[in-house]
C-alpha cells in the first residue's frame, strides 16, 4: 500500500521543508501494526533538523524495532508554521512512519535534551490532543515517559509525565513493556500498571509522591503516596557497552540536519570532574567501546547509510585509550572510500594536530580551546585541568602547522570569579595572537593574518554538579561581566585579531531558573506556553516578557531558583535520584573548589565518587591490569 | 565510462526539493556500491549532473541523472543494485551507457511534456471545471501571442509564452504510477509539450496560469497536479528538421 500523508498537499505545499513531515527516509522502519502489541511513539521536542541529529533516539529506535512485538516510530515538534495550522484545523500530532495519531499509541516517548524545550513538550502533548497533566488522562491516552539529562531534575515537568525513566534506556524498556503487556492482558488499569512500572529499577513515576515545602520555599521533603514507591530512584547504567544496541542502519534524512553525518559513540562517560559540567557527573563511570568493535560499527553503518561523512561522539575523545588505533583504521579506511572524517574538539597537542592535518583542509578549519575561565586560579576553581602553557604550547605547534584560526570558549558568571579573572579572557586571546605573530615568519603567514574567536557563554548552575549549591548572577550582572570581557579584549595590543562574541543573558537566567527547579514551577511553565512560549532555545522565538508576565501572574519569584547560594545541608527537589555519585563527593568537591584545590581525574586518582557501585568501567581498569 | 540514469519521482517523494534528491542520489550510490568516479582536488565529489531540476510537488516519470563510473559490471547490474536501495516515490527506471562524446544531461535537454490533471475538492481526480475544454485549449494555442507577466528583479515584464509551447492539448491519460499495473485508472489531463532547455524553459504552472485567465476561471490553489512525463533532447535528422527524443535514446 502506498503511503498515505497525515497532511493534504495544500498544506504540506504552504509550510517550509515539507520533508520535515512525510517520514519514508532510507532505514526509516514500517511494520504491520496487525502484527505488533505495542506501538511507541519516541519524539524529540524541537524541530526535525535537531531532533533527526540526536543519537540517543537512533539508538533507542533500533533497540525497540528489533523486537518483533514493538513498532517504534518518530515525531518531532512541527514548526511554527504547521504549528499555526495544526491548531486552526485541528489535525491531531502525527507519528512520522505510519502517519497516524500519536494519541493512539501505547506509549509517548520525549527525550529531554535541555530545559528550553519545556514549552515545547506541552505543544506535543497539546498538538497530539494528550491531556497536559498525567492525572488528567485516561485509559484511552498514552503512557507519557521522560527520559534524557533533564530527567535528573524531572520536577518542574514532573506533572505532565506518566513516568520518567532514569538513565540509559538500553537496560529496562524490555522489563517496562512486558509489564505493560502483562498488565493489559491482565485488564489491569492505568494505574495499576502506574504502581507495578515503580517497582522497576530506573522508572520514577512522580504521581505517586508529593514535594512538602519550608515555610521559605525549599524543599522540606517527599510524601509517598503509595507504600512500595521507592525512595530514591537510582539511574539505570549500560555496563556492556561493545555489546548492546547500536544502530547501524539510522535513519537517513532526506534534508540536511545539523548531525548529517555517521556517529560513532566510542564511549560514554567523562574522566575529567569539571566542576561546571552536569554530563561529566551524570554520566559516570567512564566506559569505553572495545575498539574493534566501533572499526567493524563504522563500516557498517557507512555502508548501510551511504554518507560519505563520519563522526566520533563522545565528551572528551582524547582520553579514549585507543585512540590513535582507531583514527588510523578511519583514515586508512575513509580516504579510499572517499569518506570525510569530521573530528569532535579534540585536546590541542602534536598528535591531535597530526592527525587534523591529514582530515581537513588546514587553512579552512580552525582550532578550539576550551579553557572556560580567564585565569588559572579559576580554572583551578572549576577543576578544568588545561594550563596556559599548554593552550599557548598548543597554538605555537598549531600556527606552525598552518593554522590560522582560533576559537576560544569561556564561561562568565562562575562562582568566586572576580574582575581580574574577566581580564584574563582578553589576556589570553591577547596572548595566543602574540604566539602567532612571534613564531611565525612574516613570509610563512598563510592568510596572512591571524584569526581569534572568543566566545563567552553564561555559566548555570546544574543539579548534580559540585556547584550545585551556588549562586548564579542575576540578568544585569551578566550584561555587565559580557562589557567588562569586551571592553578587556579591546584594551590589548592584538585586539584586531580578537572577535568577541557573547550568548543572551535572557535565556541563560531562564535556564538556571528551570534547570533548579521544583515542582511549584509547571504552573508557570503551563502559563508561559498558554501565552504563546514555544522554541524557547531559539532565539528568534524567545519571548523573554511572555515569562516574566507568567512568573509574575503565578506569583513566582524566579530569583530564589537563581540568585541564591544554598546551604550545605539544603534538600534539593532532585536529591530523590540517585546519579551514582553522592551528594558528599559533589560538597567535598564544593568546598574544594572553594578553596582552589583541583581534583585529579578517574585514570590518574579515583575521588571515591560513588560510581563504582555500578562495578564497572574505569573505576576498575586499575584492577584489571593487575 | 558515462552512465545515464533514468528515475521516476512520485507520490511523498514529490515534496522533496532538487537539492535534496541531488543529496539522496549522493547516498543512494555509495549504499549501491557503485564504483563511481570522483573529481581531482582536496574535496574530491562524485562526478554526478542532473537533467532539469523539478520543483517540489511536481512528479515526474522521466528524471535524468548522469553519472561517471571507473567499472560496472552491466548497465542492469547498476540499475538492481540502486533499487534495491530506493525510497518508496524513486525508482530507478533505466540506466544506459553512453558514448563517451555524448553532452552531459543538463546540456541536452530541449524538451519536456507534461501532464495536470484536476482534483476536486474531495480529492478526488476529475474533469477540469471549465466546459468545452478541448475547444477552449485549442483556441487558446491560437493566439498569435500568450503574454504573461513575469516577475524579474527589476520589477515586472512581458514574456511571451507561445514560441515555447510545442503542443497542448486535452488527453485521457493513464495513471503513470499505479501500484497495479494491470489496473491503470485513466482520467482527464492536460498535456504540453514546451520547451525546457536551460534558455528557454517554460514553467507548466505558467500556461496553466494562462489558460486559467484566458477562459477566466479561478482553480482553487493546490487543485492541480503537474507531472513531467518525460524529458526530451534534441536529435538534428538529415533533412535539418530537429527530432525530439526521450534523453535514454542516446544511448550506445
Ligand atoms: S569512583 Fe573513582 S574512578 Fe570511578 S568514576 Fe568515581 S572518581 Fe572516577
Amino acid at each position: 500500500m502506498r503511503r498515505k500523508l497525515a497532511l493534504s498537499d495544500e498544506i504540506l505545499m504552504q509550510v517550509e521543508k515539507p520533508a520535515r513531515y512525510i517520514g519514508n527516509e532510507v532505514n526509516s522502519i514500517m511494520k504491520d501494526k496487525t502484527k505488533t502489541d505495542i506501538r511507541f511513539c519516541m519524539c524529540f521536542p524541537d524541530v526535525y533538523e535537531i531532533g533527526m541529529s540526536h543519537l540517543g533516539i537512533q539508538i533507542l529506535y533500533s533497540m525497540f524495532n528489533s523486537w518483533e512485538d514493538v513498532w517504534c516510530e518518530r515525531v518531532y515538534s512541527p514548526w511554527t508554521d504547521l504549528d499555526r495550522i495544526m491548531r486552526k484545523k485541528q489535525i491531531p500530532l502525527f507519528a512520522l512512519e505510519s502517519q497516524e495519531p500519536v494519541k493512539i499509541m501505547d506509549f509517548l516517548g520525549i527525550t529531554i535534551q535541555y530545559e528550553m524545550c519545556y514549552t515545547n513538550i506541552l505543544q506535543i502533548l497539546e498538538l497530539s490532543q494528550i491531556p497536559l497533566y498525567a492525572k488528567e488522562r485516561t485509559q484511552n491516552d498514552p503512557i507519557v515517559i521522560g527520559g534524557g539529562p533533564c530527567s535528573y531534575n524531572p520536577e518542574p515537568i514532573a506533572e505532565f509525565f506518566d513516568l520518567f525513566y532514569i538513565g540509559e534506556g538500553e537496560t529496562q524498556y524490555r522489563s517496562l513493556l512486558d509489564t505493560y503487556r502483562q498488565n493489559k492482558a491482565a485488564g489491569g488499569s492505568r494505574q495499576d500498571f502506574l504502581y507495578a512500572a515503580s517497582q522497576i529499577p530506573g522508572i520514577y513515576v512522580p504521581s505517586l509522591y508529593e514535594e512538602e515545602y519550608h515555610a521559605d520555599g525549599t524543599v522540606k521533603g517527599r510524601k509517598k503516596l503509595y507504600d512500595r514507591a521507592p525512595d530514591t530512584i537510582l539511574k539505570e547504567v549500560e555496563m556492556e557497552v561493545s555489546d548492546t544496541f547500536y544502530p547501524l542502519a539510522p535513519v537517513v534524512p532526506f534534508i540536511q540536519v545539523t548531525q548529517d553525518r555517521v556517529v560513532l559513540e566510542i564511549q560514554r562517560g567523562c574522566i575529567r570532574g569539571c566542576r561546571f559540567c552536569q554530563a561529566g557527573q551524570i554520566y559516570r563511570p567512564v566506559r569505553e567501546r572495545d575498539v574493534n568493535v566501533l572499526k567493524q560499527y563504522a563500516l557498517e553503518m557507512i555502508k548501510n547509510t551511504g554518507y560519505d561523512e563520519i563522526s566520533l561522539s563522545s565528551l572528551s575523545s582524547s582520553d579514549y585509550s585507543r585512540l590513535d588505533e582507531l583514527l588510523d583504521f578511519l583514515i586508512e579506511e575513509c580516504s579510499h572510500k572517499k569518506i570525510n572524517i569530521s573530528l569532535p574538539s579534540l585536546r590541542i597537542d602534536a598528535f591531535s594536530l597530526d592527525v587534523m592535518s591529514k582530515v581537513q583542509d588546514v587553512k579552512k578549519s580552525s582550532l578550539t580551546f576550551a579553557p572556560e575561565a580567564g585565569s588559572q586560579k579559576l580554572r583551578d576553581i572549576i577543576n578544568k585541568g588545561l594550563t596556559e602553557e599548554s593552550i599557548l604550547e598548543g597554538a605555537a605547534l598549531a600556527f606552525a602547522g598552518g593554522w590560522t584560526r582560533v576559537k576560544l570558549y569561556f564561561m562568565l558568571g562562575l562562582p568566586m570569579e572576580t574582575e581580574e579573572d574577566i581580564r584574563g579572557i582578553g589576556d589570553l586571546s591577547n596572548k595566543i595572537a602574540a604566539v602567532f605573530f612571534d613564531t611565525v615568519p612574516k613570509d610563512q603567514r598563510t592568510n596572512g593574518r591571524v584569526q581569534i574567536v572568543t566566545s563567552t557563554s553564561f555559566f548555570i548552575p546544574k543539579p548534580f554538579t559540585p556547584f550545585q549549591w551556588a549562586g548564579m548572577c542575576t540578568k544585569e550582572e551578566f550584561i555587565e561581566k559580557a562589557y567588562q570581557t569586551k571592553k578587556g579584549i579591546m584594551e590589548q595590543l592584538n585586539q584586531k585579531s580578537i572577535k568577541y562574541n557573547w550568548h543572551e543573558a535572557d535565556l541563560s537566567v531562564l535556564e538556571g531558573v528551570l534547570a533548579r527547579g521544583d515542582r511549584k514551577l509547571a504552573k508557570v511553565i503551563e502559563e508561559a506556553y498558554r501565552q504563546g512560549a514555544m522554541f524557547d532555545a531559539w532565539s528568534e522565538c524567545f519571548q523573554n516578557e511572555v515569562w516574566l508576565a507568567s512568573f509574575k501572574k503565578c506569583n513566582i519569584d524566579p530569583e530564589f531558583y537563581t540568585s541564591r547560594e544554598r546551604r550545605e545541608d539544603e534538600i534539593f527537589p532532585w536529591d530523590f535520584i540517585n546519579c551514582g555519585v553522592t551528594k558528599e563527593f559533589l560538597l567535598r568537591e564544593w568546598k574544594k573548589a572553594m578553596e582552589g584545590c583541583v581534583s585529579p581525574n578517574c585514570r590518574s586518582k579515583c575521588q571515591g565518587c560513588g560510581a563504582r557501585q555500578f562495578g564497572g568501567g574505569v573505576c576498575f581498569e586499575y584492577e584489571d591490569q593487575n | 565510462m558515462k552512465i545515464r540514469i533514468k528515475f521516476a519521482k512520485y507520490g511523498v517523494m514529490k515534496f522533496i526539493g532538487h537539492l535534496d534528491v541531488m543529496r539522496f542520489f549522493q547516498k543512494a550510490v555509495n549504499r549501491a556500491q557503485i564504483d563511481i568516479r570522483y573529481s581531482e582536488g582536496f574535496n574530491p565529489h562524485q562526478v554526478m549532473s542532473f537533467a532539469a531540476p523539478l520543483g517540489v510537488g511536481i512528479e515526474s516519470a522521466g528524471e535524468y541523472m548522469d553519472i561517471e563510473v571507473n567499472s560496472m559490471e552491466s548497465p542492469q547490474a547498476v540499475k538492481d543494485a540502486l533499487n534495491r536501495t530506493m525510497v518508496e516515490g524513486i525508482d530507478i527506471v533505466s540506466v544506459i551507457r553512453l558514448p563517451d562524446h555524448a553532452k552531459n544531461a543538463m546540456a541536452s535537454v530541449a524538451a519536456a511534456r507534461y501532464r495536470i490533471t484536476y482534483k476536486s475538492p474531495e480529492g478526488q481526480i476529475t474533469a477540469f471545471p471549465i466546459d468545452t475544454m478541448d475547444a477552449k485549449l485549442a483556441a487558446f494555442y491560437d493566439q498569435p501571442q500568450i503574454p504573461i507577466l513575469k516577475k524579474t528583479k527589476k520589477g515586472e515584464s512581458v514574456f511571451d509564452l507561445k514560441p515555447g509551447i510545442y503542443e497542448i492539448c486535452l488527453e485521457q491519460a493513464e495513471d503513470l504510477f499505479a501500484e497495479n499495473p494491470k489496473q491503470k485508472p485513466a482520467f482527464p489531463a492536460i498535456s504540453m509539450l514546451v520547451d525546457a532547455s536551460s534558455s528557454g524553459n517554460v514553467k507548466p504552472a505558467l500556461v496553466l496560469e494562462a489558460f486559467c485567465k484566458f477562459c477566466g476561471v479561478e482553480l482553487t490553489p493546490f487543485s492541480c497536479q503537474i507531472t513531467r512525463v518525460e524529458t526530451y533532447t534534441s536529435l538534428a535528422k538529415e533533412d535539418g528538421e530537429r527530432q525530439l527524443v526521450p534523453l535514454d535514446a542516446v544511448g550506445m
